[in-house]
């Protein structure tokens, strides 16, 4: 089963996350911040990483950064979840590895758009 | 008392079906001797009837007051109807017995014993065939009277519950939650 | 697939007012160059903008979008964060509680107050320091929103695709990129290979090819570019419109190899040394975690102490028929029963002291109001405040919390309001300008300690006293001990302020904030020097559940007495009774003279004392500085009781605080100390008469 790794400080985004992601049949590990998304990452491989920029203990941009340097995340899709205002953000997070962003707010129909767009 | 006028349970009265026994339409009420008395409780106030089992006082209160019970882990009190109603006071027996009741106050509903001399029966009452308590001659207050009936020739009083367990000392004060 | 987001909104409202409350706290004590303080704010307006828009507040995102890009200034350090900017940005915490409180509990809410303050947003955002960012981002992303307008261009479009040899490490795939192309219509893709190396160069983890694309579709060019969005500036990119295209491939394929001979320098690749580095997050907000985190329903816990009640009542009635068992013959059954009940006894307590605990919540729930209301003050009276906070760790049960708050915030503006001078006062004295409130909590014994202390004026004992004898509490000329004086404040109606401020003029007094306290079983008491300051001390019971008591008996019925307000027990000595004219009778105990109540008849179960008044025990209790000795016909064990309330299904009883089930079943009322000292002052003439005779009697 298709394996995704949500990463979000909001309890609310994340449950919102997981859940849709659970109805359309992947497999989701959450995770609160950077540290724990790293930690859940490196404990077992997962096919899509989507995370928050902003949050505490380990940002997103931190961790997409430390998960491309792992061998085994070299080539996993990794989804920032950023806002409108962070046109920047999109940009740091390239440039730190991510593959793309999803922006906020979005619906979950959207997020599974982008989801089975990476995944294929 | 005029008791004459609801004697007579011939068929042409189609009400009177409804005076016999436990069975027919209406309020359920549950009757208790008090003094040579019947008197009657509306049976969904009835939680549960027990025997008598020793109280704990509670300083300062009234005398009609027995005391407070343990009643699966809560407190609640217990009433001697006879003092209530300044009745000769009765040696409590094998037949005395507790109606424990749901008392429906204007702040919250308590649940409250009463001590009566025993139980009697269950009867279907219509509340259209109550007469209004007399002007007179009873010994219970006219406050605390829902109104009387007749059943298989017998009076009894229907007893206003609520108002009898949240008047006077037994009457709730706020309290803040 | 539809999902029901809905579901998620009391998450987003939960977390966004923890969120609200950390912003607030942080702000309180934010000083210009705490970043770390600066980012957690941000993130958590950031947090409740995100949660906002996808839940459908989009009231509270757009407001919180002003808030966010102020913080964001700040954080980046185009704007200085100024106290009126604080002033501003706790205004708007205030405004967003509102709005989510609204669209909760769908109340009104007072827009013209919102407007107002997201117009002072909008203002700083012009005129503050970070005026040149934040119009650029604004005109970037209203541009990026004008760019998006869809164009008419229809038949078809030629799109060529030469991606960096990086380009995979992004974990973009060219081949999910075609495939969303796919989506829009029919394509023809040709691959380009030319850019392959020989095999032995081949890197498998780059990407040497290019593609062209020939789609058919009634698109517009937005639409192509956004799926190429996620790789833009990893490739090249062309997109045409068919009706354009001529055959210019040969050119095209020479560019993709001038493209490839460049060195990799994909932005990849890069670092930025910009990047924010988070640092670990400040304890405050792993304080906040792990009492946050905990949702326990009360109805359950509830539920929980119940049962625990019914253990304790099963182990006090195995007690009993252990010691029935032990004047039997059976030694050995007898020794088994007694260590399963030692075994019973210790998983009751720990059962108890697990489930006691779910109950119990630090104090800061209490204490975390007083930085914002400290703020307010200040600002309102003119008054240079600060406060101080120890203690906030210490735990005590959550009903007590909740009513425990209301006399605190009553003690804080008095300590603030009529205790901390205005700076030139404070000068003058040869003080600090800065008045400092400290709120201390630590537990003792059983109890809780609440201490509110200031360094102000202290209480003014000449004016107090000259206001009470003009209320007629006191008669003229009556000498009071300065305890007695400072206690006069509590009495009902007292008020010593000059002019009747906003805060503490507001008709409940602090005969309140004591009858409040006292109903929670605790205790308040001054410690006041003029002109250096006061100390309010609130002693508390920890929860309202259970408590320690010595059993007794009066008129062969069972009572319980608070362990905690016994002080001693003793015999009776004949010649240690004293009788006082006017006073009732008194023990002499040591140095000390203690009234004696005589329980029968307090408790109106006078049964013609069976035992001579040497031959009866004294219980010594002490309840807010006043002790008592109180006459019982006999002690029983000491034992922990479960309380429970008489008010369920009777009401209150003066001189009981309630009642608890015994190991036989029966009940046994809890003596309040306090109200049966309260009902020996109204029974002392009855007391009197009957006890004299009996003393002469004897």
């Amino acid at each position: 089963m298709t394996k995704i790794l949500a990463v979000d400080d909001s309890n609310s985004l994340r449950q919102m996350v997981v859940f849709t992601l659970k109805q359309s049949g992947y497999d989701v590990v959450e995770a609160r911040n950077g540290t724990e998304g790293l930690q859940k990452a490196k404990a077992g491989q997962v096919d899509l990483v989507l995370t928050d920029v902003n949050m505490p203990e380990m940002d997103g941009i931190t961790l997409v950064r430390e998960l491309r340097a792992l061998p085994s995340y070299k080539f996993t899709p990794i989804l920032v979840l950023t806002t409108e205002a962070g046109t920047d953000k999109k940009q740091e997070g390239r440039a730190a590895g991510a593959t793309g962003w999803l922006v906020k707010p979005f619906s979950p129909d959207q997020l599974i758009a982008t989801v089975k767009r990476v995944l294929g | 008392m005029n008791m004459g006028m609801n004697i007579g349970t011939t068929p042409a009265h189609p009400q009177a079906n409804d005076f016999t026994g436990t069975g027919g339409e209406g309020d359920q009420f549950l009757t208790f001797i008090l003094a040579g008395e019947e008197y009657g409780v509306d049976i969904l106030r009835v939680q549960e009837i027990r025997g008598w089992t020793r109280t704990t006082a509670i300083p300062n209160a009234p005398h009609y007051l027995r005391g407070v019970i343990n009643l699966r882990g809560t407190i609640v009190p217990i009433i001697d109807l006879r003092e209530r109603f300044s009745m000769q006071p009765l040696e409590y027996g094998p037949t005395t017995v507790v109606i424990v009741v749901r008392a429906q106050g204007e702040r919250r509903d308590r649940i409250m014993g009463i001590v009566v001399d025993a139980v009697s029966e269950v009867y279907s009452l219509k509340t259209s065939d109550l007469q209004p308590p007399p002007d007179l001659g009873s010994v219970v207050d006219e406050q605390f009277l829902q109104g009387l009936a007749t059943v298989e020739g017998k009076m009894i009083i229907l007893l206003d519950i609520d108002r009898l367990l949240n008047t006077g000392a037994l009457e709730a004060e706020q309290v803040m939650e | 697939m539809s999902i029901d987001i809905s579901q998620f909104i009391q998450t987003f409202l939960e977390e966004s007012f923890e969120g609200l409350d950390t912003m607030e706290s942080l702000l309180l004590t934010l000083s210009a160059d705490d970043s770390e303080s600066i980012d957690a704010i941000f993130r958590a307006a950031h947090s409740i903008k995100g949660g906002a828009g996808t839940f459908g507040f989009g009231e509270v995102a757009h407001f919180t979008h002003g808030v966010e890009t102020l913080l964001d200034e700040a954080r980046a350090g185009r704007r200085l964060v100024s106290p009126e900017m604080v002033t501003l940005l706790l205004a708007s915490v205030d405004c967003v509680r509102s709005m989510l409180v609204a669209a909760r509990d769908g109340t009104t809410l007072d827009r013209a107050r919102v407007a107002a303050i997201g117009r002072d947003i909008e203002t700083s955002l012009k005129s503050g320091v970070g005026d040149q960012a934040t119009s650029d981002q604004f005109a970037k992303s209203s541009a990026e929103n004008t760019s998006r307008q869809p164009s008419a261009e229809r038949n078809g479009w030629r799109i060529v695709f030469i991606p960096e040899v990086n380009v995979m490490r992004s974990g973009n795939d060219p081949l999910r990129l075609l495939q969303a192309l796919e989506e829009f219509g029919e394509i023809k893709v040709t691959c380009h290979t030319a850019g392959l190396p020989s095999f032995d160069d081949l890197n498998p983890e780059e990407c040497y090819l290019a593609w062209e694309i020939l789609l058919e579709a009634d698109t517009t060019r937005d639409s192509i570019a956004e799926v190429f969005e996620w790789v833009d500036g990893q490739c090249e990119l062309t997109i045409e419109p068919l009706s354009e295209f001529t055959e210019t491939m040969p050119q095209e394929n020479s560019k993709l190899h001038a493209h490839l001979d460049v060195p990799e320098e994909g932005p990849g690749s890069t670092i930025q040394d910009s990047a924010i580095v988070e640092k670990v997050a400040p304890t405050a907000n792993r304080n906040r975690g792990d009492s946050g985190s905990i949702r326990v329903n009360t109805d359950k816990i509830d539920a929980l102490i119940n049962m625990v009640g019914e253990l304790v009542i099963t182990q006090s009635m195995l007690g009993q028929l252990g010691l029935k068992l032990q004047s039997g013959t059976n030694e050995q059954c007898i020794e088994g029963l007694l260590e399963g009940l030692a075994q019973l006894e210790r998983n009751t307590r720990e059962l108890q002291e697990n489930v006691m605990s779910i109950r119990m919540l630090p104090i800061s729930f209490a204490f975390n109001r007083f930085p914002r209301m400290i703020h307010d003050l200040s600002e309102s009276l003119g008054k240079q405040l600060k406060l101080k906070l120890t203690g906030e760790q210490t735990e005590l049960d959550k009903n007590v919390l909740e009513k425990i708050t209301d006399p605190l915030v009553h003690l804080v503006r008095n300590a603030v309001d009529h205790g901390i001078e205005t700076p030139d006062v404070r000068v003058t004295a040869g003080k600090p300008a800065v008045g400092t409130v400290h709120l201390n909590a630590y537990h003792k014994g059983g109890n809780i300690v609440i201490e509110i202390s200031d360094d102000g004026a202290g209480l003014n004992k000449a004016r107090i006293l000259a206001k009470a004898v003009e209320r007629g509490l006191v008669p003229a000329g009556q000498a009071l001990t300065d305890e007695q004086i400072n206690d006069l404040i509590f009495a009902a109606g007292f008020s010593t302020a000059d002019a009747v401020s906003d805060l503490s003029g507001r008709g409940v007094g602090m005969d309140v904030v004591r009858r409040n306290i006292k109903a929670l079983g605790g205790s308040v008491e001054i410690l006041s020097r003029e002109g250096h300051g006061s100390s309010f001390i609130i002693r508390l019971p920890l929860t309202l559940s259970i408590m320690d008591g010595q059993l007794i008996e009066v008129a062969n019925q069972s009572y319980v007495i608070p362990l905690i307000s016994i002080v001693e027990s003793l015999q009776v000595q004949q010649d240690s009774v004293k009788s006082v004219a006017g006073r009732g009778m008194v023990y002499r105990l040591r140095d000390e003279y203690i009234p004696v109540l005589f329980m029968q008849e307090l408790l109106g179960t006078y049964i013609g004392n069976s035992k001579q008044l040497t031959d009866s025990l004294l219980v010594v209790v002490e309840t807010e500085g006043q002790r008592a000795a109180l006459v019982v016909d006999d002690l029983l064990g000491q034992q922990q009781v479960v309380i429970k309330a008489l008010e369920t299904n009777f009401k209150k009883v003066a001189g009981l605080s309630g009642a608890t089930i015994l190991g036989d079943g029966t009940v046994a009322l809890i003596l309040d100390v306090s109200g049966i000292i309260s009902l020996s002052r109204h029974n002392l003439g009855l007391t009197r008469s009957i006890r004299t005779e009996e003393i002469k009697a004897a």
